[in-house]
């Protein structure tokens, strides 16, 4: 009797928050119990990095899982910082990234528009060539790039040798189209006869509407050069230079033993560079959901 | 008279103007909104690509500044080298190794943390969240954690106690690669999730009713409906997972300190780097890249290919 009550008060719940669930599904505990070992296996690594960069002493045994009121300090910070120059690596992350931000949002928010709503000559093989770009991914053309942006034109150790390879991403293109494509047609002819420009109507009436669109394609654009490793550890060899994800990286391939605690000085530089992605991912949360990232990969 | 006059004028403009748009489109400013992408394209995508075709023929290395040197037509004897190369070929093994273990580990886990996720339970979000965020973290910051994790008298060999392999993990010529295919499990597991997601919530819910009705067990729900509902998604984790094997790069280089033991854990990406930028071979590395572009769109076209011709 409660039983059946509540399966149906479950079933009306569910209806309200989810599009389609499968019916029945009285026995939710098994999903509970299934999210919760899932949860923990995702989680731990997270928790346990913050554990191991209070740690005074390493400590890499089973106990050394729950922090220790004796053996917490804020020391491997202060380490890593003298380390690494954490303030100029995060600048020089937020140069790259920013630059990339900047370049995907203008020129990619233009291309998609193009690509989805424009009739003029070339539109098919800048399309092809988009899903070229998508398949064939960067790092297999690293050698010319390299040999192109650090030998022939000297790019080496600059942003703009950074950012260039990264500068629009294809990815982001794709949403914008994908978005673009769903507004109706009415809408951009409707403007045109009233005698509106394609940068107003890009601005002015599409560009609101896939406001959506634009924060997930954003957020997918921001963990490409916030975390990527190869191209900027290619081109950089100066430390002044370096990302943090770079100069972390070196830092836990050269240095072992010129500090009393080597991991828990790595482990407080891995918090640094992973808050930043992870803080923008959690407050925009809302906007990285399925449809959204769906009918970016559905094409 | 006037009228006369002005009317040739303007029928000879509507025909340029209708030469325009035959030649440039019917909205021309497309080309101008669209000229810095394709601009990008063509610097940094066409012609590097060139550039490595041209190269991967070419006896190639890198001078001093201003020194100019030969680079003499060699055919194919980049290509024989690199697949005469018993490391590349072992690099090509250890892909077949990380595909193996990482393609059903990340169907299968993904296809059930989504499954359970599609409905009305507590903490939804906070679930969702927890698994993305391994997803959206740089690899360098994750790979530090699994390095204090796995490493000999680390807090998973603790728990394992006398299970723990010998060598440790990241450092056993046998454990080393299945390491990195459950670390990139591991690592991008949240996206698939929220991909299975959307398809599961796209599969009709009168399939699970009738399905119901007709007294199918859960098992068979799961065969019958879930599997051919999601399966456009299933196919796309098995290419991105071959894009991404194809790509490793981080991993091996810092996870298994360079691909090691041996080689064991090496990936085609970590190779080009160490013949093409470490070595001074950019030729042959060059040709390696431009093999993989090749199988990546070899694969890439059969798939289309095969389910043009399912549905």
């Amino acid at each position: 009797m409660t039983e059946t009550a509540r399966t149906a008060d479950e079933v009306t719940a569910a209806s309200d928050d989810v599009k389609a669930v499968e019916p029945h599904t009285s026995r939710s505990w098994w999903r509970l119990i299934v999210l919760m070992i899932g949860a923990l296996v995702f989680i731990f690594p997270f928790y346990y990095m913050i554990v191991g960069s209070l740690q005074k002493k390493q400590n890499t045994s089973l106990s050394g899982v729950l922090p220790q009121p004796s053996n917490i300090t804020l020391h491997n910070y202060g380490q890593i910082n003298a380390a690494l120059s954490l303030g100029r690596a995060l600048i020089n992350s937020g140069v790259f990234t920013g630059g990339v931000l900047l370049a995907t949002v203008v020129f990619g928010v233009l291309a998609g528009y193009a690509l989805a709503q424009l009739r003029f000559r070339g539109r098919g093989l800048l399309f092809v060539m988009m899903l070229l770009l998508l398949m064939v991914p960067f790092q297999l053309l690293i050698i010319p790039l390299y040999v192109l942006i650090v030998r022939n034109y000297g790019f080496g150790n600059s942003y703009l040798g950074m950012i260039a390879p990264f500068a629009i991403n294809s990815t982001a293109v794709f949403i914008f189209r994908q978005y673009f494509l769903q507004l109706p047609k009415e809408l951009f002819d409707a403007a045109r006869i009233d005698g509106a420009n394609e940068l107003r109507i890009l601005t002015r009436i599409a560009l609101p509407l896939v406001r959506p669109a634009l924060l997930t394609a954003m957020l997918l654009t921001f963990i490409g050069p916030w975390n990527e490793y190869l191209w900027p550890f290619l081109i950089t060899k100066q430390q002044s230079m370096q990302p943090l994800a770079v100069a972390l990286a070196n830092y836990m391939n050269t240095v072992q033993s010129t500090v009393s605690n080597p991991f828990g000085t790595i482990l407080a530089g891995a918090f640094v560079l992973a808050v930043p992605a992870v803080a923008l991912f959690l407050a925009f949360q809302r906007y990285f959901v399925a449809p959204n990232i769906g009918s970016a990969v559905k094409g | 008279m006037k009228l006369e006059a002005e009317l040739p004028l303007s029928a000879r403009e509507s025909r340029v103007t209708r030469l325009a748009r035959a030649v440039l489109g019917r909205q021309p400013i497309g080309l101008a909104f669209g000229a810095p992408y394709a601009l990008f394209i063509a610097v940094l995508f066409a012609y590097p690509l060139g550039l490595a075709v041209w190269m991967s023929f070419h006896r190639y290395f890198f001078t001093a500044p201003g020194v100019s040197v030969a680079r003499p037509f060699v055919g194919l004897a980049n290509y024989r080298a690199v697949f005469a190369d018993p490391e590349v070929l072992r690099s090509f093994l250890n892909i077949l190794i990380f595909l193996v273990i990482n393609v059903p580990l990340t169907v299968g886990l993904s296809l059930l943390l989504a499954t359970a996720l599609n409905a009305a339970i507590p903490f939804r979000a906070f679930f969702r969240a927890c698994f993305y965020v391994p997803y959206v973290t740089a690899s360098v910051a994750m790979v530090a954690v699994w390095l204090f994790m796995f490493s000999s008298g680390g807090v998973v060999n603790s728990v394992l106690g006398p299970l723990e392999p010998v060598p440790s993990w990241l450092v056993n010529q046998n454990w080393a690669m299945p390491s990195i295919a459950i670390y990139v499990t591991w690592k991008q597991l949240g996206f698939f999730i929220l991909l299975y997601l959307a398809a599961l919530q796209n599969v009709p819910k009168e399939l699970y009713e009738a399905a119901s009705m007709d007294g199918a067990s859960w098992w068979h729900r799961l065969r019958s409906v879930t599997i051919p509902g999601v399966r456009s998604v299933t196919t796309l984790i098995t290419l991105l997972a071959i894009i991404v094997g194809a790509n490793l790069f981080t991993e091996p280089y810092l996870l298994t300190a360079g691909g090691g033991p041996n080689g064991k854990s090496a990936s085609p990406v970590l190779l080009m780097y160490q013949t093409g930028i470490e070595q001074n071979h950019p030729d042959f590395a060059s040709a390696l890249g431009i093999i993989l572009v090749i199988g990546v769109l070899l694969i890439v076209g059969v798939q289309r290919l095969l389910q043009r011709n399912q549905t």
